[in-house]
């Protein structure tokens, strides 16, 4: 593992506000590995959305590096590489969608890139193909749902053909349809695309499907694995506002009462049988 | 009034030729019925021109309703205009009627008739345009036809993607007045009684959350639109490329002999 796709070096990021200036990002050190599925949880104001910025050059550190493949974010001359290599889709599908048509605004990216018209073509298509929107390629978005609208600018951010997409709170605004619909989507584009996923949420069961969790809390990573490992550390994910899954705390409060239990059940069928062979035990 | 049922500026998607021309086309086909229709002075002159408009119609397959939907709006210019041009117009003979101040001649009522006539189309035409016409490939032509003026230093770009992103968010921001307006509403706030002046009030805390909302949005779409490596028309290629075909030829050659026919129409000296 030598290819970090996004790495940062002490990162520090403040507001100026009266008095002090407002820390929001105190000191990260990340690496992000190429074709990773990586969840960022926290809490609001822990600085995950602050983070997910400095992943494409929206925010620039106010002190340490983001290197993106090895560019410096700071070198405004590779400011369009930086954007090309990472994509970033936001919570507010509404406000990200440039255009009447479903396949013109995915093709806004690579208008910008100045692709050839066949080419961009081409990438639209399958950008669309690969979020399941072919077939709307007409419509126009308002007239969609909210996941649908939210997969249209995965889309096109995908036509852009990133290395790297950086997905802040996508689910946020969306009913449990749409949740579903775009999880799916990033799902996929992981495993079947290789692009690697960079997932900003505060859903403990949509971090559960990443590969690694990394848990902020005021500007700073408090835990950091694969989410067997960190959704075990029930009193920290409290002590930093955040709930365990349902099943995991299910198992924890039943060990608090005495029972033997493991407590990394992340699926309901997991928790099932934790409880079952219990049972069987004590019969 | 509903807001939904403001049909300006919109498209309606369809296969006619009317939609596979090219915008550009268009857009010049519609300049080339506004000046024939302001060069018509008789009835030939606006009897062929409304044959026109018809026979387009038709085959847009928009739909007559649509488009006199779409008129109500203006509706009170045209009838203000009809009343002024009537009473205001001086004729050469006797009043045909007189009363008080008013004298209404003879002169007055083919003049509000055509004016009204002169509306009704000059609106219908540029409605068809819109109806017919994706607002992106709307604003490519434009941005295309005033291509050459990008010489003076003179933002064509930015204006285009300024429009084609206004369009985009008409039907967003009308969606969200609508939820505005009832939550509004279920505070207790009334917005269709009164006078006029208690009308325009009642409209701030409407208006106010709409505009903050409007800002927010701006805001991230911009964002949204850096992210994906906006940066000006500079090196720019669009997937849809506009392409004049024999079909456009035909089209302006039509729509310039239509200039040219209603110029002689006019030396016929026809009422």
């Amino acid at each position: 593992m030598t290819d970090p796709i996004l790495k940062t070096e002490n990162l520090t990021f403040s507001y100026p506000a009266e008095g002090a200036p407002k820390v929001v990002l105190n000191g990260v050190d990340l690496e992000i590995q190429a074709g990773s599925f990586v969840a960022v949880l926290g809490h609001n104001g822990s600085g995950k959305s602050t983070l997910a910025k400095h992943m494409n050059a929206i925010l620039l550190p106010s002190g340490g590096k983001v290197y993106v493949s090895g560019m410096d974010t700071a070198n405004e001359e590779l400011l369009l590489d930086i954007r090309r290599a990472v994509g970033m889709v936001f919570q507010n599908p509404d406000n990200q969608i440039v255009a009447n048509v479903v396949e013109e605004d995915c093709a806004f990216g690579p208008e910008n890139l100045g692709i050839p018209p066949e080419e961009i073509r081409q990438r639209v298509d399958l950008a669309l193909k690969t979020v399941g929107m072919y077939h709307l390629r007409d419509h126009a978005p308002h007239l969609l749902s909210g996941g649908q609208k939210q997969r249209i600018a995965i889309a096109g951010v995908l036509a852009m053909m990133p290395r790297c997409v950086v997905l802040d709170e996508p689910t946020a605004m969306l009913d449990p349809i749409g949740r579903k619909e775009v999880m799916d989507t990033i799902r996929r584009l992981n495993a079947e695309s290789g692009v690697t996923v960079v997932l900003i949420t505060h859903h403990m069961d949509e971090a559960a499907q990443a590969g690694r969790v990394i848990v902020m809390s005021d500007g700073r990573v408090v835990a950091d694995g694969v989410p067997r490992e960190v959704f075990q550390q029930v009193e920290l994910l409290r002590s930093v506002g955040l709930a365990a899954p349902e099943t995991v705390e299910l198992m924890y409060e039943l060990r608090k009462e005495g029972l033997e239990l493991p407590l990394d059940t992340l699926s309901d069928e997991e928790c099932a049988q934790a409880l079952y062979a219990l049972l069987q035990k004590q019969k | 009034m509903a807001l939904k049922d403001i049909t300006l500026g919109q498209y309606f998607p369809g296969t006619s030729i009317l939609h596979r021309l090219d915008p550009r086309t268009k857009i010049l086909l519609t300049v080339f019925y506004i000046v024939a229709l302001f060069m018509s002075k008789n009835i030939l002159g606006y009897g062929l021109m409304f044959t026109t408009l018809v026979v387009c119609i038709l085959i847009s397959h928009v739909g007559f309703r649509v488009l006199i939907r779409g008129m109500k709006p203006i509706l009170f210019i045209v009838v203000f205009t009809a009343i002024l041009n009537l009473f205001y117009t001086p004729g050469a003979g006797e009043p045909l009627v007189a009363f008080w101040i008013f004298k209404i001649y003879w002169e007055g009522i083919r003049t509000a008739f055509f004016m009204v006539l002169r509306i009704m189309m000059l609106i219908s035409c540029t409605f068809l345009l819109t109806y017919t016409t994706s607002p992106i490939l709307l604003t490519d032509a434009l941005e295309a036809l005033l291509g050459p003026l990008k010489k003076l230093h003179l933002p064509i770009h930015e204006l285009a993607m300024m429009m084609s992103i206004a369009l985009r968010f008409i039907p967003t921001l009308i969606e969200e007045t609508d939820k505005i307006m009832a939550a509004q509403k279920a505070r207790g706030a009334d917005f269709d009684s009164g006078n006029l002046l208690e009308k325009a009030k009642a409209l701030i805390p409407l208006l106010v959350p709409l505009f903050i909302s409007a800002f927010r949005r701006a805001d991230e779409l911009a964002v949204a639109m850096e992210c994906r490596c906006y940066h000006g028309g500079e090196g720019r290629t669009r997937l849809r490329q506009l392409k004049y075909v024999g079909r456009d030829y035909m089209a302006l050659i039509l729509g310039f002999g239509l200039c040219l026919v209603v110029w002689a129409l006019n030396l016929l000296g026809v009422f």
